[in-house]
């Protein structure tokens, strides 16, 4: 298990496997765009503006995934002091960053045409703002400190502040009236979103994890290069 | 298995996680009023007394309630237990119909009465191609 951690090995991956992932990006995020702006039906209320949804409701699934990521490799990273997933949690929360501001504008977006206002300090938008804010502290905590067990240790503080904040973003919506609507799809029940508009959703679902993976990588190489760098042999 | 240390560090984490989580829904359920976006018509029903401030309704518009006279939108909301009368003049969304959901931001004029200074229209998580509403709708 141990010479996986080291370096050179993960190196040798992550320096090949960004272009692959690019390549299936751009294939998948085709299909997506294509499916979303061309092929997939209007709504029945909405019209043509549901399409914001496309790109909405991903990015907003996606911060919060990311999110809860970078949490779990934080948090076990600090229980068995390994210092690689500290490493992946820091490459992989830029593109989270982005995901959520592209999820608040896109809201905003929206929210214009339909519900009449740009903004509401309604519960899922304002614990979505947090959420971005949180992000933010994150990633300035590891630029502010320089001493390594000082940053795992507030990173991981910052991350598990934060997580608890992902539960409220997704159930404020049914625990008090808010202005947003609830979660069209479930996975226990029947989803109230058409077949139709499903798919693009997953396509672009798909494409935006695989952007997600793409910053990763490229992050985490950076990474790898300043440890290769500092002369250490295994991280 | 694992080391003291090991173990420690995992309940220090885990005893942090319940804490904070603890003190944070204590927090939100003391601020629950706040919380919300908007009141019910069978929550202003049951008011003490009714606030100057500005507040929130919402729930369904009522169907064959909206009317315009004098340049002013009357119209009635309903959580389908009580209603309450709203006026407004001004711009209203998009989505803004009737049985459909609204929100009406605005002062209280009385138990039934609602002066709204602006309408925003809630949508639900109900997502269809035009045919296939109609089709559920001849069913």
């Amino acid at each position: 298990m141990l010479k996986y951690l080291e370096p050179n090995k993960i190196f040798s991956i992550t320096s090949k496997a960004p272009k692959y992932v690019l390549l299936l990006f751009i294939v998948i995020l085709t299909i997506g765009l294509a499916e979303a702006l061309i092929f997939s039906p209007e709504d029945y209320i909405q019209s043509h503006s549901v399409r914001i949804m496309y790109v909405h409701v991903p990015a907003a699934w996606i911060s919060l995934g990311v999110f809860s990521l970078i949490t779990l490799f934080s948090i076990v990273g600090y229980i068995f002091k390994i210092k690689n997933f500290f490493l992946i949690s820091k490459s992989l929360a830029p593109s989270g960053l982005v995901f959520n501001i592209i999820a608040l504008v896109t809201g905003s977006i929206w929210g214009k045409p339909t519900w009449g206002t740009w903004w509401a300090w309604d519960a899922r938008i304002t614990s979505m703002l947090i959420l971005c804010l949180f992000y933010i502290l994150y990633l300035i905590a590891w630029r502010l400190y320089e001493n390594k067990d000082k940053v795992h240790f507030i990173t991981s503080l910052i991350l598990i502040l934060g997580i608890i904040n992902v539960p409220i973003i997704k159930y404020s919506v049914d625990w008090w009236n808010t202005l947003h609507q609830p979660a069209s799809i479930n996975i226990l029940s029947k989803s109230s979103i058409h077949i139709s508009m499903l798919i693009p959703l997953i396509y672009m679902t798909a494409a935006f994890a695989l952007f997600s993976l793409l910053i990763f990588l490229m992050k985490y190489n950076t990474e790898l290069i300043k440890v290769k760098n500092k002369g250490l042999d295994r991280l | 298995m694992y080391g003291k240390k090991v173990r420690l560090r995992f309940f220090f984490i885990f005893l942090i996680l319940i804490t904070l989580s603890l003190s944070i829904f204590l927090i939100f359920k003391s601020l629950e009023k706040n919380v919300v976006f908007f009141q019910s018509p069978s929550e202003i029903k049951i008011l003490s007394e009714i606030d100057k401030k500005k507040i929130r309704v919402g729930g369904m518009v009522k169907k064959n309630s909206i009317s315009v006279k004098e340049q002013k939108l009357r119209f009635v909301i309903t959580d389908f237990k009580s209603e309450i009368n709203v006026t407004y003049s001004g711009v209203i969304p998009n989505l803004f119909a009737e049985g459909k959901g609204v929100v009406a931001e605005g002062y209280l004029k009385g138990r039934n009465f609602f002066a709204a200074t602006k309408i925003l229209a809630k949508h639900d998580e109900n997502y269809m191609p035009p045919e296939v509403k109609k089709a559920l709708e001849e069913n």
